[in-house]
């Protein structure tokens, strides 16, 4: 057992912080919302540089051939910068689709050009309906001739506004919400019948309101594994996520307890009040198992067994949930009204880690869903 | 990053499990799976067997009687004590004393104490708390006068865990009343229960159980051979025995054990129309405390892994802080599932003819008995070995610089 970092992880996350440290300040990153895409292309283009966005995939396809614990490692330096670049919609999910679900030329075709910076990815799976459930898939792919024509509407598609290829989950066949016949396509955002709404998230972030108006793709459009792969991606995603909401965490505490040294009332540093010290050693407690739990994920997130890992990552997505909530709200309460600004970094955790929050399923669905499974511990 | 265990350490665990089923009295393992605390007899029995095996302090110098192992050998050998359920060798004797001596104890108490302490030969409890020192364990008040060769000792403990048990006390006395800082004048001395002076008078404790005691000394005599360390630098070894055996704090392996026994129990507990397990809101309560266990272990393994480092090439690790406070909050917060689960059958007390002089029928099953009183014991948790504030209080001056 060991939880140290290799010489080359540790490089990876100096380069990153270094490249972060440059181009990420917090007047920056407004700078970056407020521009066209919502984001930096400059930003983009140095992480192509760094090989980041070649990471996970095979050294064949052109890729690094880099793991789970690389991903955690970047994910977390995003999360304490609050990055706003597609990472995760083309990276982690694009990436994780193509790995598991594409062909060898697919591959061939796209992976370069995604470590290039020059093409990008973004999954539509939430309906109007669907809430959580990724096999809640109202959306139809039919057969035409060889290919598929695909009607219907993906909602709150994150990065959906600037994607090259979207990523659909469809029903090919059966009721809305059986698990089977469901199928994963590799669609065009320019195709014919493709009409993208952009819109801002709660967290400064861009994402996409989609329709799918008798939208025609080969057969090659349909990744293999269907709904399958759709969760190991979703997980795959919730590991990422957990170790964004970790750096998140981090971030927001140092500046809490930076805050706490600095702003001074009633003649002393607020922090020699014995009720911010606990609740100060109270987010620090909640950090520490939010790392252990994406730590865990990072383990967890190349299991084969599907069922083990979907448990693990729900117990993941749970107690991150948890922990971050505490978090982003005490650095706002122990700020004071500075973090109820925009202006401000604090406020601007929370957000993110709200969003984090909502994202493949809120604590209460896990736990629901957890608990039918028989828990985290199995008998033996 | 490999956090998976070897194929040795798995290896290792099967060995375990195979020599506690083999070795582990029936009487004692029906008691522990009930979820009663042992006997002496129970206790003094198992540890001799670990003992006999070179298990009983596997984290001592193998010089006397450790074992060259990596700190995750020893947390397998531990979790899988606690998760059978056996008895745990005695902590006061392995965990706090045993270290200290071998950190600060001459020759002589080394060799007299160590293997005594290991074989339980010798059960010691801990003398530290004072009616008047409590979370300020340094304002403590009880007195030894040095006369020739020996202390006199008087003044008063409490909370003094089966003493009832001890043959012999490790004891915090003030030395030096006038040092500058009244961390400065404390000592540390072992003394004989049998010596004349001592009193030993229980504590009921609301589960109804005599687990505490007062202990009183009036004009104690223990031989100066039995300061450990040097005069008025007691806190010294206070401080080291505070400090030793973090991981040990979480208890994750009991936890899970009393997870999975909460399982089959409430699979079986009538809950009206269903079994109590089948009741969506306990399951998600019971699914929600497994989850921050499984967080609670990471975080154990983390802190374990530290801990096989080199002493020089450590840090403090935050994650340690997390163990005491967690893992107490999740033993209480299973406590109150058992009480849950048991429901009115719940309201039973156990019976205890010796506490209350009468014999009165059991009307419930042992565990649907111990739920509440369990509940109500373990309350003590996040209060001894520095409580939840203090813990915190540690934490914001140590790594928060506040």
């Amino acid at each position: 057992m060991d939880f140290d970092l290799s010489e080359d992880q540790r490089l990876l996350q100096d380069s990153l912080a270094k490249l972060l440290k440059d181009k990420y300040g917090f007047e920056q990153r407004k700078g970056y919302i407020k521009s066209e895409t919502g984001w930096s292309r400059e930003v983009w283009a140095a992480y192509a540089e760094l090989g980041l966005l070649g990471m996970p995939f095979a050294e064949e396809d052109g890729g690094l051939g880099y793991g789970t614990v690389e991903t955690m490692i970047v994910m977390e330096q995003m999360g304490r910068s609050l990055t706003l670049e597609p990472f995760v919609s083309t990276v982690v999910m694009g990436g994780g689709f193509l790995r598991h679900g594409a062909t060898a030329e697919q591959r061939a075709a796209m992976v370069p050009q995604i470590a290039e910076g020059k093409l990008l990815l973004a999954f539509a799976h939430t309906e109007p309906q669907s809430r959580f459930d990724l096999n809640d898939v109202a959306t139809t792919a039919k057969k035409d001739g060889a290919g598929w024509v695909i009607d219907g509407r993906k909602g709150v598609v994150v990065h959906g506004d600037t994607a090259d290829q979207l990523i659909v989950t469809a029903r090919i066949s059966g009721g809305r919400r059986d698990r089977d016949g469901i199928g994963v396509f590799l669609v065009p955002a320019t195709a014919q019948g493709v009409t993208r709404r952009g819109f801002g998230t709660s967290d400064g972030q861009r994402a996409a309101d989609i329709t799918f108006d008798n939208v025609k793709v080969g057969a090659e459009a349909e990744l293999k594994g269907g709904l399958a792969l759709a969760e190991q991606v979703a997980d795959e995603t919730i590991a990422a996520l957990a170790a964004e909401a970790v750096g998140c965490m981090e971030a927001a505490k140092d500046l809490t307890v930076d805050y706490l040294k600095t702003r001074k009332q009633f003649g002393r540093p607020i922090g020699s009040f014995q009720s911010l010290q606990h609740r100060a050693a109270e987010m620090m407690v909640c950090l520490e198992q939010a790392r252990s739990m994406a730590m865990l994920a990072a383990m967890m997130a190349g299991e084969t067994d599907a069922a083990e890992r979907r448990r693990q990552m729900r117990a993941v997505k749970i107690e991150v949930g948890r922990n971050a909530r505490f978090v982003g709200q005490q650095t706002v309460q122990m700020h004071g009204g500075i973090a109820m600004t925009m202006e401000y970094a604090g406020g601007h955790y929370l957000k993110r880690l709200t969003v984090i929050e909502n994202m493949f399923g809120d604590m209460d669905h896990h736990l629901a869903a957890l608990s039918e499974e028989g828990g985290v511990f199995l008998a033996a | 990053m490999e956090l998976r265990f070897t194929e040795e350490e798995r290896a290792f665990r099967q060995e375990v499990r195979d020599w506690i089923d083999a070795n582990l009295p029936a009487d004692t393992r029906e008691r522990m799976a009930s979820g009663r605390t042992p006997t002496k007899a129970m206790q003094v029995d198992w540890q001799k067997r670990l003992y006999e095996k070179g298990w009983a302090v596997p984290h001592w110098p193998v010089e006397w009687g450790g074992q060259p192992w990596s700190a995750i050998k020893r947390f397998i050998l531990s979790e899988e004590i606690q998760s059978t359920p056996a008895p745990s060798p005695l902590g006061f004797n392995c965990n706090m004393l045993g270290p200290v001596l071998i950190a600060f104890g001459t020759e002589e108490q080394k060799k007299f104490f160590l293997p005594k302490l290991a074989s339980l030969d010798l059960w010691f409890c801990q003398g530290f708390s004072e009616p008047g020192a409590g979370s300020d364990l340094a304002s403590l008040k009880t007195r030894a006068v040095r006369e020739g060769d020996h202390y006199v000792v008087n003044g008063q403990k409490t909370w003094t865990t089966l003493a009832q048990h001890a043959d012999w006390i490790f004891l915090l006395v003030r030395t030096d009343p006038g040092a500058a800082k009244q961390q400065e004048g404390i000592s540390f001395l072992l003394v004989d229960m049998k010596t004349p002076g001592i009193t030993v008078r229980p504590i009921i404790t609301i589960d109804g159980a005599h687990e505490v005691n007062e202990v009183f000394f009036d004009d104690v005599k223990v031989p100066v051979a039995n300061l450990v360390g040097t005069e008025n630098r007691g806190w010294d070894c206070a401080k080291f025995l505070l400090s030793n055996e973090r991981t040990g704090q979480a208890r994750v392996g009991a936890s899970k054990e009393r997870i999975r026994r909460l399982k089959l129990i409430a699979k079986e507990a009538p809950g009206g129309a269903r079994p109590v397990m089948e009741d969506p809101r306990f399951r998600s309560r019971l699914t929600d405390v497994e989850v921050q266990l499984k967080a609670l272990e990471m975080t154990t393994l983390r802190v374990l892994a530290d801990e096989n480092r080199a002493l020089s090439q450590r840090k403090p690790n935050p994650a340690s802080s997390v163990l005491k406070i967690r893992g107490t909050e999740l033993q209480q917060a299973i406590s109150e599932l058992y009480v849950m689960a048991a429901g009115p059958y719940g309201l039973a007390a156990p019976n205890d003819p010796e506490a209350d002089g009468r014999n009165e029928p059991d009307v419930a099953a042992d565990w649907q008995t111990l739920a509440q009183a369990t509940y109500f014991n373990w309350r003590k948790q996040s209060i001894y070995g520095g409580s939840t504030e203090i813990q915190k209080n540690i934490m914001a001056k140590a790594f928060l610089g506040l």
